[in-house]
């Protein structure tokens, strides 16, 4: 029951916005990995996940905030029983592990898919990451971290608003990345951030 | 269904079934790469069509209303593929959202409730004075008047003009008319490339639209107008006046397909999106109907219907 929902959800999500990922940096591959992608609306979660092929999709859980998608019954369904969702707080409280169930999937050899924005954008910058990538990303040397652009998405459902408009969204993955020896916090951030910006040209120009 | 209709019908899947079979001789035939590539392309090209055919035939085989709803989702494809290109800002939401859930659904309502005058007026007067109303309650300024017309050019382009197409359902013997203004238009089209790619030369404007050459537009443009001549029975023309009006609808069509490339190009794109295999998006095949379905859907209604 749940696995037909969740097929019809990526269907519905191809046919209203189209989903279409363009591999740019690398190859799809159903390897653990860390998808790291800007922060553009709600819709963001289910697009990058629409857009996945499904060998990738199986084994790839989202991050989502759970003010918002723990809300109701409604989202917490969608959340965690189509996306796989694990719903963690957008502020933790101190002292407590936020990054603890990421990794555990990590450990498991799951991939994991995070907006390190932490929260939308409302222009059109791409917000300073938070750190918790970069922790991520030295706990588990081993793993390729790669960049998501989601274009469009910021058009279909703004921050503030409930209106979705269907323009056709893609998700452009970019070359995988991983800390480099000796690198600090804010140099790998920046390099991070800048990968997702790169990503951002070039939107509608095909060969 | 008529038998005029169904012959019609026949007759272009026999095209279709010939050009199939020239597709497959080349494809064996083609050895250097870029050959290979342009066979590719034309057999993709020519699969598209077949969907579209039976899509099309297949609807106006159900009737009016079904007929009404596949050029409403059209418009909608189309005017979907025009805002993804198109930029937008936040203040433009709203007015996206209206364009795509109201005023085109209320456009094609309309139609199918036969009500021509509100019909010829309500997205260039009614749309255009509420969307930027609209818009205004947001309070963001910046490029206000491109904006909105931004918002006004789709509407008119992909529902507006698009719409007229279907309209034709509101004449005597609409069905008839609308398949010659279709065959006519994709004709002038497909000739236009395949005239083209067997004596094009001399590039007609290598800013706005790189394959289309002199020879291929005048020698496409007089097939189709030819063709149109030829299927004069469908319509009320004598076949002098078919041969007038087919020169109306291969011009317009042409200048319509003209003038979407100009957007393109302004827009830094090279298709309207991907969804249709071979000829890029939806708006990349219905241009050349924005412009000749108003034009030819004004000349009819004003002098061959009572």
């Amino acid at each position: 029951m749940t696995a037909l929902v969740r097929r019809l959800l990526v269907v519905l999500v191809r046919i209203l916005v189209g989903a279409r990922s363009e591999w740019r940096g690398c190859a799809h591959d159903a390897s653990r990995r860390i998808y790291f992608a800007n922060h553009g609306s709600h819709f963001d979660t289910i697009a990058v996940m629409a857009a996945l092929p499904w060998p990738v999709r199986r084994l790839t859980h989202p991050v989502a905030a759970r003010d918002y998608w723990g809300a109701s019954q409604m989202r917490r369904f969608i959340a965690e029983k189509c996306l796989r969702a694990v719903l963690i707080d957008r502020k933790p409280k101190p002292g407590s592990q936020p990054l603890a169930p990421l990794e555990r999937l990590l450990e498991q050899g799951k991939s994991i898919l995070i907006f390190p924005e932490g929260t939308r954008a409302t222009d059109d910058e791409i917000a300073p990451f938070r750190s918790g990538i970069f922790r991520l990303a030295c706990q588990f040397p081993d793993v390729e971290l790669v960049p998501v652009y989601l274009d469009n998405l910021k058009r279909v459902l703004p921050k503030g608003s409930m209106l979705i408009v269907p323009i056709t969204c893609t998700a452009r993955f970019g070359a995988p990345l991983r800390v480099e020896p000796g690198e600090g916090k804010a140099a790998f951030l920046e390099r991070a951030r800048d990968a997702i910006v790169a990503l951002a040209g070039g939107g509608v120009a095909r060969a | 269904m008529n038998v005029t209709l169904l012959t019609v019908l026949v007759g272009v899947i026999a095209l279709l079934t010939a050009a199939s079979l020239v597709g497959f001789v080349l494809e064996i035939r083609a050895r250097k790469p870029e050959a290979v590539a342009t066979v590719r392309n034309l057999n993709q090209r020519i699969g598209s069509w077949w969907v579209m055919v039976i899509v099309f035939g297949g609807a106006l085989a159900l009737g009016h209303a079904t007929t009404i709803v596949l050029f409403a989702l059209l418009s909608f494809m189309a005017l979907r593929a025009f805002w993804t290109l198109t930029p937008s800002r936040r203040g433009d939401h709203r007015g996206l959202f209206l364009s795509l859930f109201l005023v085109l659904p209320i456009q094609y309502v309309l139609l199918d409730i036969d009500w021509y005058g509100m019909f010829a007026i309500f997205i260039p007067v009614y749309a255009f004075l509420m969307l930027p109303a609209v818009a205004t309650l947001t309070g963001e300024t910046a490029d206000f008047l491109a904006r909105s017309a931004r918002v006004q050019w789709g509407l008119m382009l992909t529902v507006y003009a698009v719409s007229h197409a279907p309209a034709l359902l509101m004449l005597d013997t609409g069905a008839l008319l609308l398949s010659y203004l279709v065959i006519v238009v994709q004709l002038s089209d497909v000739f236009q490339y395949v005239w083209g790619k067997l004596i094009g030369r001399h590039r007609f404007s290598p800013n706005i639209s790189p394959s289309k050459t002199v020879e291929g537009l005048a020698c496409g443009g007089l097939s189709a107008i030819a063709v149109g001549t030829l299927l004069h029975r469908l319509t009320p023309f004598s076949p002098l006046q078919a041969a007038a009006v087919s020169a109306v609808i291969v011009t317009a069509g042409f200048f319509g397909g003209f003038v979407l490339s100009a957007i393109k190009r302004d827009l830094g794109a090279k298709d309207w999106g991907y969804v249709i295999e071979g000829h890029g998006g939806v708006l990349d095949r219905i241009d050349s109907l924005t412009f000749a379905a108003p034009l030819f859907f004004h000349i009819t209604r004003y002098w061959f219907t009572s």
